[in-house]
């Protein structure tokens, strides 16, 4: 039953991951992409645990959920690190000024 | 365990549902700050419930390892918990000071009136 | 008695991954924590003038605090399903942005109430700068548990009970 059960909940994750790919493929703004992308990451832990199950190998393949969900972290940080055009202070609360005039 | 893989089951289930519900909202909502709403709570919540409900199903019988097994796999939803508000965090805030302005009432209003007009 | 804690906790983490119980796994176990602990004991645990049974209770309290938040996150999830698959619940989404004060102290209160602020329905935290925090919301009627301070107030419960207010 273990098996059909894997089977199935593997077909429909992907399934649902096709709208996720047409926000990464359309996405308006490239925070839009990274968003699409930390979500399948996300479920991509889930399947390698799916897949564990087929295996009849989950302690094994456990770990390497632990792994990816830790570099799908580290990645996002990353990326976001490096988008981010870090402005000062000074011209923030400028900024802040001007909008609120 | 017939009851504990049915109660896994019925787990995974619901997690899809919700899986379901996160990835339409990241196609429908109207910009980037409301598709943020829809991934950061609908991912933490449908992982979580997914793995928990696997880990019920493979837990055959109650010996020492299927203990630490299941004791890994709530390390894995605990880990989660953690950093996906922080990621979202990051991106949210990286997004804002890059000039990145969120959408406001006005702006929903108009663009449905919009709508209205050209139907 | 803080490096203490801190070595039993990354032993009690080695034995969870690894798995084995034979004398040379957990040798190996041992000699690696013992050197984590020299190495990096000043990574964890900020405050080290809290007394340990202060710190239980912190323990304690948190516990308390988990099953609230995880019927929260059940909440938001509800929330966003009905907002994305319904027309009605599409109609009512109201974006903006809201800013307060907070009167938290420690970065790891802070920390923590910026993440319950985003798991909690309609909300997430935005920008953080010093003691303003910057919240784009999502509905109008959900902003009334955030700005009446029900939430700063649980995790001040937690961590500061020194700093609530009316005490």
């Amino acid at each position: 039953m273990s098996y059909w059960f894997a089977v199935l909940m593997g077909a429909s994750l992907f399934t649902l991951m096709i709208p996720v790919v047409y926000r990464i493929w359309v996405g308006p703004t490239e925070f839009d992409r990274i968003l699409g992308v930390n979500v399948i990451g996300t479920k991509t832990a889930v399947l390698l645990v799916i897949t564990g199950t087929l295996f009849d190998r989950v302690d094994m393949f456990v770990d390497f959920a632990i792994a990816y969900s830790l570099l799908n972290f580290v990645g996002a940080i990353i990326v976001a690190r490096y988008l981010n055009r870090t402005i000062s202070l000074k011209e923030m609360e400028a900024r802040e000024k001007k909008s609120r005039a | 365990m017939i009851i504990l893989q049915i109660i896994g089951i019925l787990c995974g289930l619901v997690g899809l549902v919700f899986f379901l519900g996160a990835a339409v909202g990241m196609v429908r909502f109207p910009d980037f700050y409301t598709r943020m709403h829809a991934a950061g709570k609908g991912d933490t919540l449908s992982t979580m419930l997914m793995l928990a409900g696997f880990g019920l199903v493979t837990m055959e019988d109650f010996s020492l390892g299927s203990w630490l097994l299941l004791i890994k796999i709530m390390a894995v939803v605990l880990f989660i918990y953690l950093t996906s508000p922080t990621s979202s965090h990051a991106l949210m805030r990286a997004a804002f000071e890059d000039d990145e302005m969120p959408l406001t009432e006005k702006d929903l209003k108009k663009s449905r009136r919009k709508a209205k007009e050209t139907k | 008695m803080y490096p203490v804690v801190i070595f039993f906790f990354l032993l009690i983490n080695w034995i969870v991954l690894s798995g084995k119980f034979d004398v040379f796994h957990l040798g190996l176990g041992v000699v690696s924590c013992l050197t984590i602990t020299w190495l990096s004991q000043d990574l964890l645990f900020k405050d080290r003038s809290k007394g340990g049974r202060t710190r239980l209770i912190e323990g304690w309290m948190f516990l308390k605090y988990v099953p609230w938040i995880t019927w929260e996150v059940v909440k938001a999830n509800l929330h966003v399903f009905k907002l994305a698959m319904t027309r009605r619940g599409y109609e009512e989404m109201a974006p903006r942005v809201v800013t307060f004060n907070t009167y938290l102290k420690t970065d790891f209160a802070k920390f923590v109430l910026a993440n319950s602020i985003t798991l909690t329905p309609g909300t997430i935290t935005m920008l953080i700068r010093g003691e303003v925090f910057h919240i784009h919301t999502m509905s109008q009627f959900l902003e009334d548990d955030l700005l009446t301070g029900a939430i700063e107030r649980k995790v001040a419960e937690v961590f500061e009970p020194e700093v609530l207010p009316g005490k």
